[in-house]
């Protein structure tokens, strides 16, 4: 499905996680989403865009306007080439963290969007997509 | 560097959080405000976080974080005036905030404070006297 619009942000400092965090809210207000709606997708692009930083070594976030059959969505792909997650299973599990966060980024975040897809392999890099519909 | 400005209010200290900030920032303040106790022997910090849009995990666990080392320092701690779609958001996200006592504005806020210090204000003071 074709992106309505699109563009790529670079993550390479926690000032960007700021600027993604904006970049979220403005395009969900475009997506037309409810403030509780911008709320999580703008939570989920928090997490992951440390998650890219911190864990992937810094990468980018592409952001997706999409409209299908009427409804608008938002969609958020965050790669890296960073060293990959070596067990998907447990890295998405409540409160498991190799660092020293609360382990709610992967799993709290998937529950916040309508889709979540992760792709990740080892010395290669990690791919976290995450869309959220009107 | 930029800070988080901490007011001191008799033995209390206050925190309004008004801009979103970057996670060094947020690691500034709970550095600033521990070290702020200690010195101040303040017994209660007030964190106003009603500008805030998001809370997520980081943030999260440094409001944690800043409410456990505020205990070790003998001082109670209230997290006042989050918007309900944070809230709302903090659930689902599965962050409890363990330890963390919440109110809905500073008013509500400074009242649990005194209470966890066995201060009541002068106002619930004299309706106890008259119940
Ligand atoms: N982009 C990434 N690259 C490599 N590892 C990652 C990435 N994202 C997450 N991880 C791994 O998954 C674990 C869980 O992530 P998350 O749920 O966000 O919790 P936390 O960030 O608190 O550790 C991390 O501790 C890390 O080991
Ligand atoms: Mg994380």
């Amino acid at each position: 499905m074709p992106a309505l619009k699109d563009e790529m942000l670079p993550i390479r400092a926690d000032s960007d996680i700021v600027l993604v965090r904006q970049a979220a809210r403005s395009w969900s207000i475009d997506a037309g989403f409810s403030l509780v709606e911008q709320t999580k997708m703008v939570t989920a692009a928090s997490e992951l865009a440390r998650n890219t930083l911190v864990y992937g070594g810094g990468g980018t976030v592409r952001l997706e306007a999409l409209e299908e059959n009427g409804r608008r969505g938002l969609r958020l792909t965050f790669e890296d080439r960073g060293p990959g997650i070596p067990d998907l299973e447990l890295a998405l599990r409540d409160g498991f963290s190799t660092g020293t966060g609360l382990g709610l980024g992967l799993s709290g975040s998937r529950r916040l969007v309508n889709e979540f897809s992760i792709e990740s392999q080892r010395g290669e890099g990690t791919r976290v997509v995450i869309a959220r519909w009107r | 560097m930029e800070r988080i400005p901490i007011l001191k209010m008799g033995d209390f200290l206050l925190v309004t959080i008004q801009v979103d900030m970057h996670d060094r920032l947020a690691m500034t303040l709970q550095d600033d405000l521990t070290e702020r106790i200690s010195r101040t022997g303040a017994h209660g910090v007030l964190i106003d976080i009603s500008s805030l849009e998001i809370v997520d995990s980081f943030i999260g666990r440094m409001l944690a974080n800043i409410a456990g080392m505020a205990r070790v320092l003998d001082a109670a701690t209230v997290v006042v005036g989050m918007q309900p779609a944070v809230a709302i958001t903090l659930v689902e996200l599965g962050l409890e905030l363990p330890g963390v006592r919440t109110a809905l504005d500073v008013d509500k806020g400074m009242r649990v404070l005194r209470h966890a210090l066995g201060r009541p204000t002068p106002q619930e003071a004299d309706a106890g006297a008259e119940g």
